[in-house]
């Protein structure tokens, strides 16, 4: 009996160790963008996340000390410590795990307050190369990217240049998604008639995927894109190539791109119609024009003047 | 709008189902349905079924009709769950699984909307109709004509969500349906309006209850029961019912703007015509959060009960248990926006609600300290709802630090939407919630059926569901870190998050073989229920007044009204009984219960006629659904014989039948 | 009427229920005037309030719903004294008058769908026509009850159960004369102030 129960747990631990082993040796041989960061925002919201995991442990290891042996202790079959059915309270006790979870808290509570306007999407990012703009258009069921500045635009694919501060402006032209590039830095929503802001930095070179990360219908799966980060010498290069395309992205060619496609391959377009982007946005604006909508920075906001130019 | 003025509306029979998956689902359901039929036919049992059961208003056998409907979803919502899983573990690069993405979609749909609303609530509302009338020393809840209309609204609700499987289809917009997807430009079927109306009719039910309830804790306790001596389950029950009045109002407007933008052409929520989709999503989710402390409160008043009863202890810190429920239930207010950090409200806006959210870990973990101090210095009985409880308290607590990292909006950013977060809501949900109602069932299970449920096989089932669940989640965490989004149909090879899905599938169906357990477990004990019998009405040696009465507890529950001093008052009894104090002589007085009542039943089908119409727009079935609603109302109400009389002889004899020979006493 | 005075009653259940529901009817009406602020804006090009309202109309209205409180509250002294003949005579007063504002609203929003100024205009017309229209829709629905109560009073007299159904009924009555005010003040009057 005893020794039926001996083997019968060691082939329960060996099982659990080499799955467990299988599982460790998976996940060290494979990319883990949200870990594995390749930009300076996605870098800093990595190291939030574990500063706020290894502050969690000061409570979760108590937990599952004082879980499993208490269990264990006062087990009624082999029951060891003391009895005593009318301990019901204590004062002193009960205010430890008032102020200890309270304080924890509050040390999370500055820090999140703090990392909620360092981190803030629409906060430009501090770097000695100055910023550049790409527009982000989510659609049916692909992403669009139009470069103001180089009058180029691409589809399903975005060239950004390491170490230079872009700043995402993104808008849908279709029903609300999340723009998000994992190994980057953290996600914003799409909407149509509004405009969010994103602004990332890749550090390193590389393929990066991205997806939209709230559902939007049939196509939704499909609405994955490349962000490939190179040198700055390399995106003027590639620049320079797609500002040959034939293709002009007029307004009747954004009519034609616009109907619903999916699993859309990767385009490029020169020429972007002028104010395309802002154009999508007010396509749906809803205020009347003599009323004064509130302003601020967020959601909600018109263009800015400078864009509408 | 003009399909209103036809006979039949949208409906015709290009609605029903066309390709092999969803006709499979349809014969399911028709086949389920006659199933039940012919075999209530040949055991000759639907008159028993009406008498007993259908048209009863004793809160008991409401509780019980509520619990089978709940499992009932909950094996239809598994099922939805386990294709999902395999649809995810075989559709990845070339290979594109069984399902298409609009099928797919509406699956994920229906298991969150089926889940939360019809399995959640379900067994919350069963197990709050079960004990707390008892806990509180009542016979009955304050309306109980009342409560059997919500039962049936509820029910309506579930047949709506099903019927969406034989007529027409469900929404693919996800269990919330964020507009402009949901809004008819994006979404032309019927299934958005399967959900509103699902919902509508059901939240109803929900709100009536949520009244009933609270009513019934304010005015119906025992004379002795001040607030401070109530069942630690019943406090949890009234903080979550106040949680419903005041959260159900905002949903039921919710669903109802959305319908009149898809049908009646209003800008609530369009993209453009002056909507705006943002309000939908705050709205939605000042009704949401609320909604899952009004599911997780009652199951943390369940292992409150559980941990004392089977640590042989009274219940540590009580009185911060009680401000903890209450902390709980004023914050739940004040964080919906931590579901929508990526909205872009700003930095101040983020910050605010990032720190609130964090702050509800506190009274939250008040409680788990005080329940890990109830077993402190106990004698704890490794029973199976104490395995739950152990069960839930390690995944609970690993949920609630991912819920932490969630809730600081840079890291939110990283993780929204994506499988971390879907292991994180399924983490509490699954561990608080379901796992608080599996002890719960097993705990009190004697008491209404008069035996025990089988120990072994409730362990097995344990233990099922916790390496399931553990198998099935822990790599949707690692897949969120690896980018994985949520409702995904279809995923790229390069990806390398094949092999996850495959082990979460895996997970999936151990947890299934954990269900299947549960329900074989069910099946023996009710074969074996001659050996499991419970004679003494008090299998765990409680502690509160529902185990005073005996099992199965007798339809007045109470033949005296009882008188409590102390807060585990049956405990206090028993041993004031070991001193041997004196007995007081037992007096008799007769009672009034409620008769029988059809009305709710008709209600139900009146309300369900209302929904279906809306949901096809055929005008004439929803005028003749709202006439009926009110005319059987109007009757009720007028309806003088309600009340059946038991004298105190009648009722002497009762308790001495129900004292000696428990099966005869229930009848 | 405290609360204890009607916990102690008889008819205590009955009466802190409906306080209750009263309660989830301010949630509700709270939920539809967030809307409202929230899309009082959104007029996509078409009208604001400001071109919209006719206050005169709306003053009328409101004076007619104040009156039907008060006569309300008129026959349920009556109906406490046991005066069967002036508690009817009070109530249908009151029902008179409910119905006088329903038509005075009816006739107000048909002259603004004949201006093209529909539900489907803009987000605020859509605001504007739900939380009026819900408030309307609670009127008549309080006005069937009322019906109802009448030929209850009429048949049956003024005994217990009929009293405290009453009482509701008024309570019910008060509620959306509350509710009228805060749509008078924020919707009209608000309106009103030239952008």
């Amino acid at each position: 009996m005893s020794k039926n129960k001996k083997i019968k747990s060691g082939v329960i631990v060996a099982c659990i160790i080499i799955f467990v082993s299988v599982a460790v040796w998976y996940l060290i041989h494979t990319n883990i963008p949200v870990l594995e960061p390749k930009g300076t925002i996605g870098l800093k919201e990595r190291n939030l996340l574990l500063f706020a995991l290894a502050l969690s442990a000061v409570v979760v290891i108590p937990v599952f000390f004082m879980l499993f042996s208490f269990v264990w202790r006062y087990r009624e079959s082999k029951p060891k410590g003391k009895y005593s059915p009318e301990f019901d309270h204590s004062r002193p006790i009960e205010a430890l795990w008032w102020l200890i979870p309270s304080i924890l808290i509050a040390i999370l509570s500055v820090v999140t307050w703090n990392s909620s306007h360092t981190l803030d999407p629409y906060q430009p990012i501090a770097s000695k190369t100055p910023q550049m703009t790409i527009q982000v258009v989510a659609m049916d069921w692909k992403w669009l990217f139009i470069y103001p500045k180089q009058q180029i635009a691409s589809v399903n694919y975005v060239f950004m240049p390491i170490n230079t501060p872009v700043d995402f402006e993104i808008t849908s032209d279709s029903v609300m998604n999340s723009f998000w590039i994992p190994q980057l830095g953290g996600q914003i929503y799409a909407m149509p008639g509004m405009f969010s802001q994103l602004h990332l930095m890749a550090t390193s070179q590389g393929n990066f995927s991205g997806s939209s990360a709230n559902i939007s219908g049939r196509g939704f799966a499909g609405m994955t894109f490349v962000a490939h980060a190179a040198s700055e010498q390399s995106f003027l290069n590639w620049v320079k190539n797609v500002v040959k395309t034939p293709d002009h992205l007029t307004l009747s060619a954004y009519a034609r791109l616009n109907r619903p496609s999916e699993n859309n391959p990767v385009a490029y377009y020169s020429k972007p119609a002028n104010n395309l982007f802002v154009g999508i946005i007010s396509r749906y604006m809803s205020l009347n024009s003599t009323a004064s909508g509130n302003n601020s920075h967020s959601y909600n906001s018109a263009p800015t003047t400078e864009m509408m130019q | 709008m003009i399909e209103f003025a036809n006979l039949l509306g949208k409906l015709s029979f290009n609605q029903l189902p066309q390709d092999p998956v969803t006709a499979g689902g349809a014969a399911t359901v028709v086949g389920g349905v006659l199933a039940v039929a012919v075999a209530l036919t040949y055991f000759r049992r639907w008159k028993w079924l009406w008498k007993e059961w259908l048209t009863s208003l004793d809160p008991k056998r409401i509780g019980v009709m509520y619990i089978v409907v709940a499992v009932v979803m909950l094996v239809r919502a598994g099922v939805d769950a386990l294709m999902m899983r395999a649809q995810q573990a075989t559709s990845v690069g070339s290979s594109h699984g069984f399902l298409s993405s609009n099928h797919f979609q509406q699956i994920f749909s229906a298991h969150g909307t089926i889940m939360i609303f019809f399995v959640a609530m379900g067994l919350m509302f069963g197990l709050i109709n079960l004990v707390m009338p008892m806990q509180i020393g009542s016979r009955d809840v304050a309306f109980p004509f009342l409560n059997s209309i919500a039962f049936w609204l509820f029910f309506s609700g579930v047949v709506l969500v099903n019927l969406s499987l034989v007529i027409g289809s469900f929404s693919a917009a996800g269990w919330l349906a964020y507009p402009p997807l949901s809004e008819l430009r994006y979404s032309p079927g019927v299934g958005v309006d399967y959900w509103i109306w699902s919902l509508e009719v059901a939240g109803i039910g929900s709100l009536l209850s949520g009244i009933n309830f609270l009513t019934t804790i304010i005015t119906m306790r025992c004379k002795g029961m001040s607030l401070m001596k109530m069942p630690m389950f019943v406090w949890s029950v009234m903080g979550a019912m106040t949680l419903v009045v005041f959260a159900f109002p905002i949903l039921t407007v919710t669903l109802t703007l959305l319908y009149l933008d898809r049908t009646f052409g209003m800008h609530f929520f369009t993209a453009g015509g002056g909507g705006n989709m943002m309000m939908y999503v705050n709205l939605i989710w000042a009704w949401g959060h609320p909604e899952v402390y009004i599911l997780i409160l009652p199951a943390f008043g369940v292992f409150s009960e559980v941990v004392a009863t089977l640590s042989r202890k009274r219940l540590f810190g009580y009185t911060s248990m009680v401000w903890a429920i209450w902390a709980i239930v004023l914050l739940s207010f004040t964080v919906w926006l931590h579901h929508f950090f990526t909205m872009g409200a700003g930095a101040d806006v983020n910050g605010f609600f990032g720190i609130t959210t964090m702050i509800i870990a506190v009274p939250t973990g008040v409680k788990i300290f005080n329940w890990l101090f109830t077993m402190y210095r106990g004698r704890i009985l490794l029973a199976t709802p104490m395995w739950w409880f152990i069960g839930f308290i390690v995944l609970f607590t690993i949920g609630g630090v991912a819920g932490v990292l969630l809730a600081i909006p840079p890291v939110d950013f990283q993780l929204h939407n994506s499988l971390f977060l879907v292991a994180h809501f399924h983490t509490m949900i699954v561990s608080g919630v379901l796992f608080g109602y599996f002890a719960a069932v097993t705990y009190w299970y004697p008491k209404f059926t008069g035996f025990r449920l089988n120990e072994r096989l409730g362990g097995y089932a344990f233990w099922c569901w916790l390496i399931g669940f553990i198998l099935a989640f822990v790599p949707l965490y690692i897949l969120g870190l690896m980018g994985a989004t949520r409702r995904l149909d279809h995923y790229s090879a390069s990806t390398g998050w094949w092999p996850l899905f495959i082990v979460a599938g895996i997970g999936a169906g151990i947890i299934a073989i954990g269900l299947a357990t549960q329900i074989l477990q069910v099946i023996v004990s009710i074969v074996q229920r001659k050996a499991n019998q419970d004679n003494t009405g008090d299998p765990w040696n409680g502690r509160t007044l529902e185990w005073s009465t005996p099992s199965p507890a007798p339809f007045y529950n109470f033949a005296i009204t009882p008188e409590v001093d102390s807060r585990d008052p049956f405990w206090a009894m028993k041993q004031a009984r070991k001193k041997n104090e004196k007995h007081e002589p037992l007096v008799y007085q007769a009672i009034n219960l409620p008769k029988n009542s059809a009305i709710g039943i008709y209600i139900g089908i009146f309300s369900f006629l209302i929904g279906f119409g809306a949901v096809w727009h055929i005008l004439w079935l929803c005028i003749v659904g709202l006439i009926g609603a009110v005319s059987s109302l109007l009757v009720r109400s007028y309806t003088k014989d309600t009340e059946r009389h038991i004298s105190a002889t009648e009722l002497k004899e009762l308790d001495h039948k129900a004292r000696t020979n428990p099966k005869e006493g229930y009848a | 009427m405290s609360m204890t005075a009607i916990v102690r009653t008889d008819d205590s259940k009955p009466l802190l229920g409906f306080w209750i529901y009263i309660m989830t009817d301010c949630v509700l009406f709270a939920s539809l005037f967030a809307t409202y602020a929230v899309l009082y804006q959104n007029t996509n090009g078409g009208p604001d309030g400001y071109q919209l309202f006719n206050l005169k109309s709306v003053l009328a209205e409101t004076l007619v719903l104040l009156t039907s409180s008060f006569t309300c509250g008129l026959a349920m002294l009556a109906a406490h004294r046991g005066d069967r003949r002036q508690t009817i005579l009070w109530f249908v007063i009151t029902f008179l008058l409910g119905v006088t504002f329903l038509t005075l609203e009816a006739t107000e929003f048909r002259h603004f769908v004949q201006m093209g100024d529909s539900w489907r205009r803009s987000g605020f017309l859509s605001a504007f026509f739900t939380l009026v229209g819900t408030h309307g829709l609670h009127i008549t629905v309080g006005l069937s009850w009322m019906l109802i109560m009448l030929f209850e009073v009429i048949h049956k007299g003024l005994g217990r159960i009929t009293i405290r159904r009453l009482t509701m009924l008024s309570m019910f009555w008060h509620f959306l004369d509350i509710i009228w005010i805060f749509i008078f003040t924020i919707v009209y009057l608000r309106g009103a102030i030239a952008p």
